[in-house]
């Protein structure tokens, strides 16, 4: 379809603020972070690193910061043990209990946050459970196994299920053929899922402010009252930090991906 | 759109066209006459400029240079959208979000037309596809071959003077390609518009059209009814293009009136010769070869070549043979169910009337072109 | 086909095998009738016994006008989010069908980077760039316009949870159009519409499935929302979720918030249930080449 030159200008134009829009919140955080003053006010003053010093040294934050990795790390394997077995289990099934399934294990991506934490938090207050690593994990799990399924469900729909039987039908046992054939075909749908748990834990926040108490805190709790608080640029350096590790992680999976690809035919 | 109508249909007039793609050149000066109400039929290969060509008349695609009239108007410039030409297309092309009694409707909205007339209209256009008791069902719900007629109604409800195809029967399979090639024909009579269809399948066009025009790299080679492409093929590569044949290379004399090419130590002579510098090849249709066994009479023929049966086809209403040729070159022959048969592997004689053969310029693209 | 041969060690057992991939997704099923089923059932019961049982909670939940003003703000808030996501979405979706393959990566890129930060981050982002000595306003001055009122406001809140959800606007919305067959438009012109009327009668009611798709993402995504309201927002925008969240957890009123709560969950799946048939239409795959 030819489009006219002044609908093509318009339609950049109008792209392009949409696409400022869309990245200059991510990027204000960065020179707020070096802040001579303790202040969110823009435009920054001075240039310091004692907010990024603030974050390594103090206590709340360093240990948050831990706290979240330990939480993050342990849900992003459960999760994509339990998405992954359920993605297999849904694929093997018929379409009918399958998609019914299916259903009922995404409902945590639409039911309200609020709606949910309340919840978490009447069950953890009678289990004690508010304030636990295990309870964190726990509800963290649920959140993230949506996007295992998806991501694992993806792979296994492209993956021919014919290739199973070939392996059969040259000797390897059911077993042998789901480690050699299967895995290794799904294995990037089980990463990107691992990936996505990870994220959506370490991101989450909601039902974390309900289950949180002053002993255990992640990340998000502490940058949310960081910020309902006072103005402390602290949050920024976090986010900088943030927003450089996963530029980094992402732009060095990029690399490896393309490269991978130029291996293949 | 009523049968015995006076021809209405717009003449078209090509004059060296061009359009180049940066240094590639998908047109390098096309020059074409259509008449009114003619079938018109642009064969060749593929990126061979006939497709380029019905996008300039349609008006999807600009020209780098040359001159292009419908019924007499330069349309040149003119957006497709006013230059009333109706357009089949080969992915049939139907608005999948509506019935296909909008889609047939949908040029007639576009002009105006009021509701009583426009539901008179689609159900006249989709009568005469074959199609009338569709209107409601949707274009997911049909057969390949059910949408393109439904196409075809849409893109002459409106009474174009000019319907292009491009190659709208392509994605059929043959049985459903062959009756649709007669429905067309029947449409365009009906019709009296002016037909311009593209295709790359020599026999469709030979099916279909009045007059052939046969594109390669971008020129046309010749313009001409199929009967006289076939038997007086202007180039080596119209000649392998329609229909079968066999092309004989060799080291080429000519003197006076005639030419011989010797071949592998044998002569073969015509009683032509081509004009010009070129090497000259012979041409020659299958049914106009002979295979007889060696030293047997053959009458009528001035011309013998040894060869072996390479490939013995049984074809019911004859059969056809490969003949191997000592220089390595394969001879395609058709003969009738009457004449003897010959195995595989057999030495036989090649035989042939030097009047038969085409005298043509060599041109070793002609090849490349059609492999 | 060697898969219907007796020898095939696989095909005689498939029957005894039926129960397995049941057995493969127990394990997620618990988990979440453990930490989503049991914790909502227990909303439900809490909304219907505290203080004793009863419909009492709903009935005070549909008598305050406070709550009927924030419920209604809260449709609206999600509307006009909705809005502006479709608005923005649509060219920039367009666009990147339209584009080469480098510039639609940066364009991609562009949706993406949102999600690299944390979303406690961005908001904070959203603090700085609305505040009243912010990023906008200080742009303005320097312009020399009047600051405006931006942080604390519906329109803020609008601004910012718009930000937020306008990838997931963006990308269903692509996915549609990039499916739509272009060749339809050089057909709709062959019939006589001007490109404008071509893109009105043929592209865009293709690529309503993905406006539909999109706008209930968001609407829901948006009708639950919780941070940035309640950091970018103030008195005069607070939305459901804040109010359930004062309920429970300032008042310890868990029968009114898990009224207010079952309220808001319900209408998700209304809306959901409402939406799903809309996007099964019947064009939705014709419409893709």
């Amino acid at each position: 379809m030819e489009i006219k030159p002044l609908t093509r200008v318009i339609l950049g134009l109008v792209c392009l603020l949409v696409a400022i829009w869309l990245v200059a919140p991510t990027l204000v955080v960065v020179p707020m972070s070096f802040n001579e003053n303790k202040s969110l006010a823009f435009p920054p003053q001075g240039f310091s690193w004692q907010w990024y010093q603030n974050f390594f040294t103090n206590p709340d934050w360093s240990s948050s910061f831990l706290n979240s990795l330990k939480v993050a790390s342990v849900v992003a394997v459960l999760a994509t043990v339990l998405g992954t077995l359920a993605a297999f289990g849904l694929d093997r099934m018929k379409a009918g209990p399958a998609n019914l399934l299916r259903m009922l294990m995404l409902t945590p991506m639409v039911v309200p946050g609020v709606v949910l934490a309340i919840g978490i938090y009447a069950v953890y207050l009678d289990t004690h459970l508010v304030g636990t690593m295990l309870g964190f994990v726990l509800a963290h799990t649920v959140l993230a196994l949506p996007f295992v399924l998806i991501a694992v469900s993806a792979s296994l729909e492209v993956f021919d299920r014919r290739l199973e039987t070939a392996a059969a039908s040259l000797g390897a046992g059911a077993l042998t053929a789901f480690r050699t054939v299967t895995l290794p075909l799904i294995l990037p749908g089980m990463l990107s899922g691992l990936l996505f748990a990870f994220a959506t834990s370490f991101d989450e926040i909601v039902v974390s402010l309900f289950i949180t108490n002053p002993y255990l805190k992640t990340l998000p709790v502490q940058i949310f009252s960081s910020i309902t608080r006072d103005a402390d640029p602290t949050v920024a350096a976090v986010g900088t930090i943030l927003l450089l590790a996963t530029t980094i992680l992402i732009g060095g999976g990029m690399l490896l991906l393309g490269q991978e690809r130029k291996g293949r035919p | 759109m009523k049968p015995g109508q006076e021809t209405k249909g717009a003449a078209i007039d090509l004059e060296s066209i061009s359009k180049a793609y940066g240094a590639f050149k998908a047109l390098d000066g096309v020059s074409l006459r259509i008449e009114p109400g003619e079938f018109m039929t642009l064969l060749g290969p593929s990126g061979s400029g006939k497709t380029t060509t019905l996008n300039v008349v349609a008006g999807f695609t600009d020209l780098t240079s040359g001159k292009l009239l419908v019924g007499g108007k330069n349309v040149v410039g003119v957006p497709a959208h006013k230059r009333n030409i109706g357009v089949v297309f080969q992915h049939y092309a139907l608005f999948p979000h509506m019935s296909v009694g909008r889609n047939v409707a949908y040029p007639l909205t576009l002009r105006g037309v009021g509701p009583a007339e426009r539901k008179a209209r689609v159900a006249r256009a989709l009568d005469m596809v074959k199609m009338g008791d569709f209107a409601h069902r949707y274009p997911s719900e049909l057969s390949g071959g059910q949408q393109q007629r439904v196409a075809l109604a849409r893109a002459i409800v409106f009474d174009p003077p000019l319907l292009l195809m491009d190659e709208p029967l392509g994605a059929l399979d043959k049985k459903l390609r062959e009756w649709l090639q007669l429905e067309i024909k029947r449409i365009h009579r009906e019709l009296g518009t002016t037909f311009v269809y593209v295709t790359h399948d020599q026999e469709e066009a030979l099916v279909l059209s009045d007059r052939i025009a046969v594109f390669n790299r971008g020129r046309i080679e010749q313009v001409g009814t199929g009967r006289e492409l076939y038997d007086e093929p202007a180039t080596l590569f119209v000649g392998r293009f329609i229909g079968d044949s066999t092309v004989l290379r060799g080291e080429a004399r000519s003197d006076g009136a005639s030419t011989a090419l010797t071949i592998a130590g044998e002569t073969v002579t015509a009683p032509r010769r081509i004009a010009g510098e070129a090497r000259p090849v012979m041409l020659l249709r299958p049914e106009k070869l002979a295979i007889r066994r060696p030293g047997q009479e053959a009458a009528g023929t001035t011309n013998r070549l040894p060869g072996t049966i390479a490939e013995a086809i049984y074809l019911g209403s004859g059969s056809k043979y490969e003949v191997r040729l000592a220089d390595g070159s394969t001879a395609v022959v058709r003969s009738p169910l009457t004449s003897d048969s010959f195995g595989l592997g057999e030495r036989v004689e090649l035989c042939f009337d030097g009047a038969d053969a085409k005298l043509l310029a060599d041109d070793s693209s002609a090849d490349a072109t059609l492999t | 086909m060697s898969a219907r041969e007796p020898t095939t060690p696989s095909t005689p057992k498939r029957a005894g095998w039926a129960w397995r991939p049941f057995a493969l997704t127990l394990p997620a099923l618990v988990l979440l009738a453990a930490v989503i089923g049991y914790p909502l059932l227990t909303i439900v019961l809490r909304s219907l016994s505290e203080p004793q049982w009863g419909a009492q909670n709903y009935v005070w939940f549909f008598g305050a006008p406070i709550n009927l003003t924030v419920l209604g703000r809260t449709f609206t808030i999600s509307a006009w989010v909705t809005i502006v996501c479709v608005i923005c979405a649509y060219p920039y979706a367009y666009l990147m069908t339209a584009v080469g393959p480098r510039v639609r990566l940066v364009l991609v890129l562009c949706v993406l980077i949102p999600f690299w930060v944390s979303g406690v981050v961005r908001t904070l982002s959203w603090v700085i760039l609305l505040q009243d000595s912010g990023v906008i306003n200080s742009l303005l001055r320097a312009a020399g316009f009047d600051g405006i009122r931006l942080i604390r406001t519906q329109t803020g809140v609008v601004i910012g949870m718009a930000q937020v959800l306008l990838p997931f606007m963006i990308l269903p919305l692509y996915s549609v159009m990039k499916g739509i067959d272009l060749r339809l438009m050089r057909a709709a012109q062959s019939l006589g519409a001007k490109p404008s009327r071509a893109f009105f009668t043929v592209y865009m009611p293709l690529s309503l499935p993905g406006v539909y798709a999109g706008a209930i993402i968001v609407f829901i995504l948006a009708l639950g929302f919780y941070i940035t309201p309640a950091l970018l927002g103030g008195p005069r925008s607070t939305m459901l979720s804040t109010l359930v969240q004062t309920q429970v957890l300032s008042l310890l009123q868990w029968g009114r918030g898990g009224a207010m709560g079952v309220v808001l969950l319900v209408t998700t799946f209304v809306l959901l249930a409402l939406a799903a048939p809309v996007m099964r239409s019947r064009y939705r795959e014709a419409g893709r080449s």
